[in-house]
Formats: structure tokens, C-alpha cells, sequence
């Protein structure tokens, strides 16, 4: 009886903490929940998981009440008589019914799991999709636009796809190293960038806004850093968006020193500013950096303090990164910081 | 049969030098004491796996938060994970299997003493190396550096480029050399099972803790023989050029999953089997009845040893397999949730209708049919391949294979201490504590893994080392980690209970239980050959028929 009650607190309990917890800290729109869809392969998922929870609770609201049942009227009673109950070691009729039963459920569950598998995986892709690729590195994001010209890094910008006139991503996902995990749980379920094999996920954004995700694979020491940012934009910021990164860097203008400083250190050994000679691939793209909200793959806004710790001591912000602490005099450090903040 | 034991003492056990009676542990070949030998050693390692996850979750306590670094978290939970499967979780189930099983098929050990004792020492130096790695792994950050390439340590992440120095290879050849132990084991409990039962016990008249633990057996030669296999092509890739998984020279990183996973599914049944194991000889007892549906609950297993040889790939739902791939692995895992069901309706079925006693075993075992029931569908849950897409990698996994693992096996392992206890020691263990290791433990276990299910919903990836806040995690986060005390002092409450029992509890006499299967007729313990006469069985309950001659099982089987 005891543990029926104890139970029934911990029920109580975890609901009075959900209603609790779901409506107060952090900004909705911040939580990255599965239940919150806003793409249409998220959407499915979403659909699906409530006939399975459905089903599933209703198992669990049967069996929990048999074993309850079984508990509270069979235990032994304080007037016991002393005497073995009936011995009875079974029955055909009850095991069919408890096999047969079971298997109709799994062949439901079945049925419908393998109509939505079929309508994400092979879902066709249509001519105004854009194509993306996705490049997972220890420990952030190479993100490239072939069609449009645009490398970027960490923060994905895609349209809102408008179901009447559908404009979805389609994103092939590659590793340059270990094994990553594609997941924004919002838009789409995660799927694993593999080094040596090509794999493919698709989005179709219905709302605009930020999606917050990140690495869903163990890649090494940064995994936990390795956070991923979608930006669905409208149509009309998305194209602004498109025509400004393919712009290359602009000129150092009042930061010379920086650039030069940039340029002439192992900064351009990974990184790229196009229209400079800095061609690095091993580390994010640069020729837009003052574009992006935050630098670390996520890890820290884009400030000039936080640019400038970076580049110092990147040990400070995301230990075991593959960013070098760069040794540069503190003159140096502004001077560079500077030129950083002139790519925009 | 016959139930007459000879009550012999070994002559001057307790004035023989203490030297000389640990030397006669090492060297024994006795399944009682290897048994033993086999739950102390795995014992020791599941508090140290504790301690490592204590460590996880105290660093998870809050976001940012600076405990540990990234790179002792990571070789925390690779090795709490490793520890737990390979040196807790199957030690301490062949320990048990290989205590009872010639105990309760009345032989007088098993087939083969001397490889029983081999597979032993070989399991026990596998965790000896695995741990020798915190003194003498030198790594990538210098010596004294455990292993941090997960417990799945999938490729590229193990190669030479990414794993440097000999951490990976640490874990490599642990697994290698516990592997083979394994695998004599499980020869050695099929050979017991198929060539030692006592006259008149036919397989349809094995209690269900020995068919059991022989389908286990043969799930762990299938399984772990391609994971041994693995573990030699990753040496070979790290150390004479092969490119078995060198995704860099054209090798596959997919194929080690393969690997792993054709090892990693049949390995949850491995090791819940013996849990059902349990569950299948103290339901009945304490529900004085026998098992319902006995025929049924053995085609059971022999269906879940075959179907769960075919759902490993659901571990790769996201490793991009294609439609029909994805269909098929969703099908068979779902499958397997057939009958598994039906075990459990068979111990509900056992238990209705019966006089229930709640000792501490049966608590156990009540803990892990409610647990052991979410634990099933949350795998239901993720057997849809699309729901776990989202799922997969998150911390809902972490909290439905723990549900698995802690809330099943776990506590089935705690029912059968308590169960087999004055039976291995000859003492009663304390009831009062054992029920307040129990009730600790059931609210620890909840707090913990109930809520740990939720921030995986809302996007908490696994194995991170730190989170974002504002992200709706950090009470979940908080709820969890309080929870480990109340596990934790339900624990300290077990092992304090095991060594006061050991020592001051009362004698238990050979059957405590009023139970039916054969070792309640030997004494407690048992002596070194166990039975002074073979025993000769009749029916499934041998026990039963012998108290209750007027209505013996024999007339209804």
C-alpha cells in the first residue's frame, strides 16, 4: 500500500514540477523541446510520438493497475491461515490472449512508424529548394552554400519555407574528422555527419526566428561546445543575407596593422577572408565574422572582449579547442581584435 | 530425492592461518567459490562506477559549472559506462549463474572447474588493466590518463589521430581479455546446463533460472565473440596499419558500429535475462505459488535470444541507413516487446491469486516489474525510428537504458542478494535495513531517472560536460543530481547490511524461505561438494513435492 502511496506522490510530484518548470525560466522560444515543431520532418516526428505515447500509456495504465491489483488484493493478510493458496501453472487461453494482443499493437505501431520513415527519408526534393552543406568539425560548423557562393560557420541561415510555396533546405551532411550529429530538435531529427560517407537531412521552416541545437554525437573533448545556431530568416532578409556574404572582405581600412598582423601570423594557416591571401580551411571561414552573433561555435557572443579573450587564451572560453593561444603583445591583440571587427 | 545433508564443518577451518585460506581463494576451482569471488569483484567495481557517475552528475549540477574539466568528464563517462557493463553488470550475473546453477540442477560443480576459474582471472585482470590506465595510460594530456573515447568508442575517435598515446588501448585490451573470460563462462554454463542435471530433471524440468541463463549463454558466445573480433582489427588499425575503421584511408566508421552494436543489443539481453532469471525463481516463492505458464516463459526467452540478435542496428537509427533498413530494424525491435510482455504477465499471472509475502526480495522484484514496464515502453518509444531520431544521443536514451539497468537489472540483482544470501552465507540478512535500502533506493531511483527523461525531450544531447542555461534544463539537471544521495544512502545501507549479516546475523538454517528448488536442500552455505547424495527430481519443484506428498507437482506437469 505504502508504495502505491509513494508512488502517487512522485506522480504529483513531477507533475507539479512540470506545470512549474515548463512556464517559468528561460524564454519559450529558447527551449529546443521536440514538442515545440516548426518544420515539417520535426512535425511528423511530433505526430507520430503522440500515437505512440498515446498507446503506450495506455499499456502502462493497464498493466501498472493489474501489478497494483495484484499487490494490494493478493498479499498475505495479517489472519492468515497458514495455507498454500491454489497452485494453478498456467493457461493457454490467457497466454494467446496476452501473445496476440500485443502483436496487433506492434503491427499498428508498425504500420505508422514506417509511413512517416518513408515520408522524411524519401521525401522529394523541389526546384526552389536551397542546398546546403554541412561540414562538421572539432568542434564547430562548416556551413556551404554551392548554388549561392556563401561559406559560413556555427550559424545557419535559411528562408522560411512557406507551405503554399515550399522552400525548403536540403543539407548534405559530411565530417572532416570524427563522428558529429546534426540536431535542432524543432526543425528536424538529428542525423550523424560520418567521415567517409554522405549523408543527407532536409528543413522547412515555418515560422521565422533563432533555433537553438547543437552537436548530438560524441566528437571529442568539445562536444558539449560544439553549439549550432539556425537562423530562419524571411525571404527578402534571407537574399539580403545572401548578397552580403558573398561579398568578399572589406579592405582593412583603418585597421592595416590588424590585417597585417593576420596575415603575417599562423591566423591564415586555418583560416579564410576571402579576397586576401588568408585560404585556411582548417579552421571557420572569417570574411564575415562581425555577421555572426557568436564566435566558439556558440560557445560566447561575438564581443570585442570576447574576441580579443579568444584569440588570447581560447582555453578560457572552451578548453581543448583546437584554436593555439596565439602569443601576441597586447598591442598586437587590439590591433587584431580591430581588424576582426572590420569583417563584416 | 533426498533432502538429507551431511552437517560438515571443514575441520579447523577457523584456526587455519589466514594466509593459507586466502591462497585456497585464489586457487579454487569451487563454483560456490568463484560465485562469490565473482559478486565481491563486482561489487567493488559497481561502488567505483558510482563514484564516477557521482562525479558526472555533480559537475552537471548547474550550467557552467567548473567541478571538473571537459577532459576528466569525458573519461569519467567512458569509464562509469565501461565499468558498469563489463566489470559490474555481467561479473556479478555469471557470479550469481555460476553460484546456482549447479546448485539448482543437483550437480556437484560445473563442467569445467578449471576453465570456470580462467574465465574468471581473465575478467578480473581485464578490470585490473582497465584501471591501470589512471596510473599508467600516458595519453594525449601525459600519463595517468583513462580512457575518453565513450564507452562505444566509436571510430574515427579511437584512430591513432584523434586517440593519441595509450589511453584507447587500455580500453581495447581490457574488453579483449574479459571478453575471452566471458566466453568460457558461457561454454561453461551451456556444458553444466546440457551434461550436469541430476537424474530424473529433464529440460522441461529445469527451474527457469538455468534455461535461462543458458539462452544467456549462448547470446554471449554470438555477441561478444564479433566485439573480441573488433577489439583485434582496432589494434590492427592502431598499430600495424590496417584501415579496418581509418575513415582517412578509406575506412568505415559505420562498420565498427556495426560491430559494437551487433555485440551492444544482444548485450541488454544478456545481461536482463539473468535479471528475469531472478525474478522467475522469488516471484513465485513469495507469491507461494508456482510460475505461470512455465513452457510459455521458456519459448519466451529462446524467442527474445533469436529476435534480439536482429535489432542492433536500431542503436544507428541516425547513422543514415535508408528507408527499408530503418523499417526493418523498427519491426524487429518492436517485436521483441512481444515477448517480453509476456514475461511479464507471466509474473503478474504468478502473482495473482497468490498469498504475497513482501520481504525485501519480493519488494525488489515488485520495483522492477513497475520499473522494468516504463523501461519497455520508453524502448517502444524509441524502436519508432522517427521518434528517435529525436531521441537517440539525448538524455531521454540515457534515462530509458538506466531505467533498463538500474530500475531492472539492478534491482533484480538487489531481490537476489537478499534472496540467495542466507543461503551463500548462512546467515539471514536485516530485514529492517533491507527495507530501508530498498525505499531509499526507490526514491533515489526516481528522482534521478524519472525526471532525467526530460531535458533530453527538450534537446539535452548526452556525454556534454556542461550546458547552456536558458534553456529549461537547470531544475531538471538539479532534481537528478539529489537524487544520487538517496541512491547512494540506500547503497551504504546495503553493503553495511551485507557485512553486519556476515557476521552477527542469525543463522538462516537450510531453507528460510519454505522454497522448492534444489539448493534449499543442501546446507547453508552449502558444502564443497554440495549434495552428499545426488539428488533425484520428479518435477520442476522437487521441494514442493517433498512437503507435500499428498499433492506432489509430478501428477499436474
Amino acid at each position: 500500500m505504502s508504495k502505491v502511496a509513494g508512488i502517487a506522490v512522485l506522480l504529483a510530484g513531477g507533475l507539479l514540477a512540470a506545470t512549474l518548470c515548463f512556464g517559468a525560466p528561460a524564454s519559450p522560444s529558447q527551449i529546443p523541446s521536440i514538442f515545440k515543431p516548426e518544420s515539417t520532418p520535426a512535425d511528423s516526428i511530433f505526430r507520430l510520438s503522440l500515437l505512440v505515447l498515446s498507446i503506450t500509456g495506455l499499456i502502462f495504465a493497464v498493466v501498472f493497475s493489474l501489478l497494483v491489483y495484484s499487490v494490494v488484493k493478493y498479499r498475505r493478510r495479517g489472519a492468515d491461515d497458514g495455507r498454500e493458496p491454489p497452485q494453478v501453472y498456467g493457461s493457454n487461453q490467457v497466454e494467446l490472449a496476452w501473445t496476440v494482443i500485443p502483436v496487433l499493437i506492434v503491427l499498428v505501431l508498425f504500420l505508422a512508424t514506417a509511413r512517416v520513415i518513408h515520408s522524411i527519408q524519401d521525401a522529394r526534393k523541389p526546384s526552389g529548394a536551397i542546398e546546403v552543406i554541412a561540414i562538421g568539425h572539432q568542434f564547430w560548423w562548416e556551413f556551404r552554400y554551392p548554388a549561392l557562393g556563401v561559406v559560413t560557420a556555427n550559424e545557419l541561415h535559411v528562408p522560411v519555407s512557406d507551405p503554399a510555396d515550399s522552400s525548403p533546405t536540403f543539407i548534405t551532411l559530411l565530417s572532416a574528422d570524427t563522428d558529429h550529429s546534426f540536431w535542432v530538435p524543432r526543425l528536424a531529427g538529428k542525423t550523424d555527419l560520418i567521415a567517409n560517407r554522405v549523408n543527407h537531412t532536409w528543413i522547412d521552416p515555418h515560422e521565422t526566428g533563432l533555433y537553438l541545437g547543437q552537436c548530438a554525437q560524441y566528437c571529442g573533448i568539445q562536444h558539449a561546445k560544439m553549439l549550432l545556431r539556425v537562423y530562419v530568416d524571411s525571404r527578402e532578409q534571407f537574399d539580403q543575407w545572401v548578397e552580403a556574404e558573398r561579398k568578399p572582405a572589406v579592405a582593412g581600412g583603418t585597421a592595416e596593422e590588424g590585417r597585417r598582423i593576420f596575415e603575417t601570423t599562423a591566423c591564415v594557416n586555418c583560416h579564410a577572408v576571402s579576397g586576401t591571401v588568408a585560404n585556411g580551411r582548417f579552421g571557420p571561414d572569417l570574411t564575415h565574422l562581425m555577421s555572426r552573433d557568436t564566435i566558439a561555435s556558440g560557445a560566447a557572443p561575438n564581443t570585442p572582449d570576447n574576441l580579443r579573450t579568444w584569440i588570447q587564451d581560447p582555453d578560457s572560453i572552451k578548453p581543448g579547442s583546437l584554436m593555439p593561444a596565439m602569443q601576441l603583445s597586447e598591442k598586437d591583440l587590439d590591433a587584431l581584435t580591430a581588424y576582426l571587427e572590420t569583417l563584416r | 530425492m533426498s533432502s538429507e545433508t551431511i552437517a560438515l564443518t571443514t575441520i579447523g577451518e577457523a584456526e587455519r592461518p589466514i594466509g593459507e585460506r586466502l591462497h585456497d581463494w585464489v586457487v579454487t576451482v569451487d563454483h560456490k567459490k568463484l560465485g562469490i569471488l565473482y559478486i565481491v569483484y563486482a561489487l567493488v567495481f559497481l561502488v567505483v562506477g558510482g563514484i564516477e557517475a557521482t562525479i558526472l552528475r555533480i559537475q552537471l549540477i548547474v550550467p557552467h559549472n567548473h567541478f571538473v574539466s571537459p577532459e576528466v568528464f569525458n573519461r569519467m563517462m567512458t569509464m562509469h559506462g565501461t565499468t558498469m557493463i563489463f566489470f559490474v553488470a555481467m561479473p556479478i550475473l555469471f557470479g550469481f549463474g555460476t553460484y546456482l546453477i549447479p546448485l539448482m540442477i543437483g550437480a556437484r560443480d560445473m563442467a569445467f572447474p578449471r576453465l570456470n576459474a580462467f574465465s574468471f582471472w581473465m575478467t578480473a585482470f581485464g578490470g585490473l588493466l582497465l584501471y591501470f590506465s589512471f596510473v599508467g595510460g600516458n595519453g594525449l594530456y601525459g600519463a595517468g590518463n583513462a580512457p575518453d573515447v565513450g564507452w562505444w568508442a566509436y571510430a574515427p575517435l579511437t584512430s591513432r589521430a584523434f586517440s593519441v598515446g595509450h589511453s584507447t588501448d587500455f580500453w581495447t585490451l581490457a574488453l579483449l581479455v574479459s571478453g575471452v573470460g566471458s566466453i568460457g563462462t558461457a561454454v561453461n554454463f551451456i556444458a553444466t546446463i546440457l551434461c550436469m542435471r541430476c537424474p530424473g530433471m529433464t529440460l522441461g524440468k529445469m527451474p527457469l533460472l538455468a534455461w535461462l541463463n543458458f539462452v544467456m549463454g549462448g547470446m554471449v558466445i554470438l555477441a561478444v565473440s564479433p566485439l573480441t573480433a573488433a577489439q583485434i582489427m582496432l589494434c590492427i588499425d592502431r598499430y600495424l596499419g590496417g584501415h579496418f575503421f581509418d575513415t582517412q584511408a578509406g575506412g568505415s566508421a559505420v562498420l565498427w558500429m556495426h560491430f559494437f552494436w551487433i555485440f551492444g543489443h544482444p548485450e541488454v539481453y544478456v545481461l536482463i535475462i539473468p535479471a528475469f532469471a531472478f525474478l522467475s525463481e522469488i516471484v513465485p516463492v513469495f507469491s507461494r505459488k508456482p510460475i505461470f505458464g512455465y513452457p510459455v516463459m521458456v519459448a519466451a526467452t529462446v524467442c527474445i535470444g533469436f529476435v534480439s540478435l536482429s535489432v542492433w542496428a536500431h542503436h544507428m537509427f541516425t547513422v543514415g541507413m535508408n528507408s527499408y533498413a530503418n523499417s526493418f530494424f523498427t519491426i524487429t525491435t518492436m517485436a521483441v516487446g512481444v515477448p517480453t510482455g509476456i514475461k511479464i504477465f507471466n509474473w503478474l499471472g504468478t502473482m495473482w491469486g497468490g498469498k504475497i509475502q513482501f520481504r525485501t526480495p519480493m519488494l525488489f522484484c515488485v520495483g522492477f516489474l513497475f520499473q522494468f514496464l516504463i523501461a519497455g515502453l520508453t524502448g517502444i518509444m524509441l524502436g519508432a525510428s522517427p521518434f528517435n531520431w529525436q531521441l537517440s544521443g539525448s538524455y531521454f536514451v540515457v534515462a530509458h537504458f538506466h531505467y533498463v539497468i538500474v530500475g531492472g537489472i539492478l534491482f533484480a540483482l538487489f531481490g537476489a542478494f537478499y534472496y540467495w544470501f542466507p543461503k551463500m552465507s548462512g546467515r539471514m540478512y536485516n530485514e529492517v535495513l533491507g527495507k530501508w535500502h530498498f525505499w531509499l533506493f526507490l526514491i533515489g531511483f526516481h528522482m534521478t531517472f524519472d525526471f532525467m527523461h526530460i531535458p533530453g525531450i527538450l534537446g539535452m544531447p548526452r556525454r556534454i560536460y556542461t550546458y547552456e542555461p536558458g534553456r529549461g534544463w537547470e531544475i531538471w539537471n538539479l532534481i537528478v543530481t539529489i537524487g544520487v544521495v538517496f541512491q547512494a544512502a540506500g547503497v551504504i545501507v546495503f553493503v553495511f547490511n551485507l557485512l553486519w549479516s556476515l557476521f552477527k546475523g542469525e543463522p538462516a538454517g537450510n531453507d528460510p524461505w519454505d522454497a522448492w528448488t534444489l539448493e534449499w536442500s543442501t546446507t547453508s552455505p552449502p558444502p564443497e561438494y554440495d549434495f552428499a547424495t545426488l539428488p533425484v527430481v520428479k518435477s520442476r519443484r522437487p521441494l514442493w513435492d517433498l512437503k507435500h506428498p499428498e499433492d506432489p507437482d509430478w501428477k499436474y506437469e
